[in-house]
């Protein structure tokens, strides 16, 4: 096997860490505020940043192939879509 | 034993091994395939049994056979086996295994051993589905859909049955990332895109949908347990959860997974048309490229099952449109097959008659779904028999005619052997007769009101219901004689040899049967899959 590991330095790694707490923070500070139906779109907008944060760290995304990242992507935008459209029902009830 | 009789030359023994444990290990894509079609089918004859009972009780008002509870428990079961253990594996299992590496010049699939290990997850997933028939509470009622809240609720072993349909979820994501990868990656040369034969353009298509979209439904089924064992109350009002988000994760897999099921089967109808109207198939592109555009849009119409939950009317209105949307890659479709037979020189042998039945009967599936897509109609008859016939005009018209014609276009291959072609012809017409007395009773009771998945019914309904129940076992004669004629003839029949069909795809240049590694050398394809010059008997 000729994979590369790619040795993040731990600085960078507690600083992910510290912005993951963060933004659990945000998220439960959120559900204090009268938002609606967009409490939901933005408790999902930070879940997305958080597990955007750790596939592209934590799990090494940044540093993979093309194929591998596109490949996620879609999966990742399919999923998108499909729970955005269910707005179209949870938004207008 | 048939094993014996045939060559030494195919894979039926070529490589010296045939006991059970060379079959049931074996990692060759065909030996895996007709696992599949063995298991599949035996699984089909299961709810076809069970879809009889079903009539018989509905011959007449009030009880005939069997009470509410077994009746529920039998509709329940008999749609749990027919979709998830026959119609959604069996197309890319059973003829996708078979048929479709040699059909882009591969010896195997790209992943051999995660293909055993497909077959085995299914019947896995199998086993247990049938377990939970026979202990703790009994076979579930709540229907195929598993709708909560009544999913949560009922005492009957509905976890197990869940867990099994979770476990075959699995089979059929490893069955699509196989058939990307091989269709990727292990294509002859020669074989470019563009003569990449239509029923492998339909795999291809179906197992994006199966890589995308199973997840869901397995999260879904996962969400079911533990509303049952654990009192989540993702889906219970009273806990802050909503019921109506279930029939979204579910419809969101379950939508794609009637794809699933049609598309492949289209993918057979675009090969077998050109081949018995002896012309190339009318619009190539177009037909490939409308395998890919109903994945797409048919994996965003899922809202169209739900006009009557309580869903908002702009979700109403938005799954309403798409739907009309996905009508148009079908009739594309449509219109090229019938294109294609246009001034074609057309034999009306066996797979060619159930292939121009499925046009028939998809085409009435498809028409009655555009009933079925628009809100304001769908609402008078939404849960009535209109949909139990729409459904299985489509999927039994469609992929069950389908499969049909696949069994006799492409069995004899590789068995070596061949049926009677008469006793075929009959059976079809005694199928397709039963079968429209059947279904198309259906339509017109649900139009009257006859809701479906009741036990009983107003006096007014009898007649209909007798006549429909007349189609069944005129359905059911039919089937009999077309598995018997298979079943003789695939063991004793006549042999087949080269290419009586006149196929231009590679499947028909191999040896019949082929042989475990498919081609004596390494093929280069040099014409498209429907050009007809110089192959087989003009």
């Amino acid at each position: 096997m000729n994979e590369q590991h790619h040795i993040i330095s731990y600085r960078k790694l507690t600083g992910i860490w510290l912005a993951l707490l963060a933004l659990t923070a945000l998220t439960v500070g959120i559900t204090r505020i009268e938002l609606g139906g967009y409490k939901v779109l933005g408790a999902l907008t930070i879940a997305c940043l958080k597990s955007g944060l750790v596939i592209a760290v934590f799990m090494h995304m940044k540093y993979e192939g093309r194929l591998l990242r596109g490949l996620l992507f879609l999966a990742l935008m399919t999923l998108a879509i499909f729970i955005g459209f269910t707005f179209f029902d949870v938004l207008y009830r | 034993m048939t094993t014996l009789k045939q060559p030494k030359t195919s894979f039926w023994n070529d490589t010296g091994k045939t006991g059970i444990a060379s079959w049931i290990f074996s990692t060759d894509h065909k030996r895996i395939g007709l696992l599949y079609l063995y298991s599949t089918f035996g699984f089909f004859l299961v709810g076809v049994l069970l879809g009889l009972l079903l009539r018989i009780e509905l011959m007449a008002p009030g009880r005939t056979i069997m009470g509410p509870q077994t009746y529920n428990a039998v509709f329940t079961v008999h749609g749990v086996v027919m979709i998830f253990l026959f119609i959604l594996p069996s197309f890319p299992g059973a003829f996708g295994n078979l048929v479709m590496p040699i059909q882009i010049g591969a010896r195997d699939v790209a992943f051999p051993r995660l293909n055993l290990l497909s077959w085995w997850l299914y019947i896995i997933g199998a086993v247990l589905i049938l377990t939970a028939l026979f202990i703790g509470g009994g076979a579930p009622d709540t229907g195929w859909t598993f709708y909560v809240p009544f999913s949560a609720r009922t005492t009957t072993n509905v976890s197990l049955a869940v867990f099994g349909v979770f476990i075959i979820g699995f089979s059929a994501i490893l069955t699509g990332l196989n058939f990307i990868t091989t269709i990727h990656r292990l294509r002859a040369e020669g074989m470019t895109w563009d003569r990449i034969p239509l029923f492998t353009w339909s795999l291809y298509a179906t197992a994006w949908v199966q890589v995308l979209a199973t997840p869901i439904l397995a999260i879904t089924l996962v969400l079911v347990m533990s509303e049952r064992i654990l009192g989540t109350g993702l889906f219970d009002p009273a806990k802050g959860g909503d019921p109506v988000m279930y029939q979204h994760l579910f419809w969101i897999y379950s939508h794609p997974a009637v794809y699933i099921m049609i598309l492949p089967a289209m993918g057979l109808i675009s090969d077998i048309i050109p081949v018995f109207s002896r012309k190339p198939i009318f619009g190539y592109k177009m037909i490939a490229f409308s395998s890919l555009a109903i994945a797409a849009a048919g994996s965003l119409v899922w809202g169209h099952h739900m006009f009557t939950s309580g869903m908002s009317d702009t979700a109403v209105l938005v799954f309403s449109f798409l739907t009309f949307i996905v009508a148009i890659p079908s009739a594309i479709k449509v219109f090229n097959w019938v294109s294609t037979l246009y001034k074609g020189s057309i034999s009306l042998e066996a797979p060619m008659l159930f292939a121009l039945s499925f046009i028939l009967l998809f085409s009435i599936g498809g028409l009655s779904g555009l009933i079925l897509g628009a809100a304001a109609t769908d609402v008078h008859v939404h849960d009535t028999h209109f949909v139990v016939g729409h459904f299985h005009y489509v999927m039994f018209g469609g992929s069950g005619f389908a499969f049909f014609a696949a069994m006799h276009y492409w069995l004899p291959k590789f068995y070596g052997r061949r049926y009677a072609e008469k006793p075929a012809v009959v059976g079809w017409a005694l199928m397709f007769t039963g079968f429209n007395i059947l279904y198309f009773t259906m339509q017109v009771l649900g139009m009257k009101g006859m809701p479906r998945r009741y036990y009983d019914y107003l006096p007014e309904f009898a007649n209909l219901n007798l006549v429909a129940t007349i189609g069944s076992w005129i359905l059911a004669a039919g089937l009999v004689i077309m598995l018997v004629n298979l079943f003789r003839g695939l063991l004793w029949g006549a042999p087949f040899e080269g290419n009586p069909w006149g196929g231009a795809t590679l499947e028909w240049t191999v040896p019949t049967p082929p042989p475990t590694e498919n081609f004596l050398e390494e093929p280069v394809v040099t014409h498209g899959p429907y050009d007809f010059k110089g192959t087989g008997k003009p």
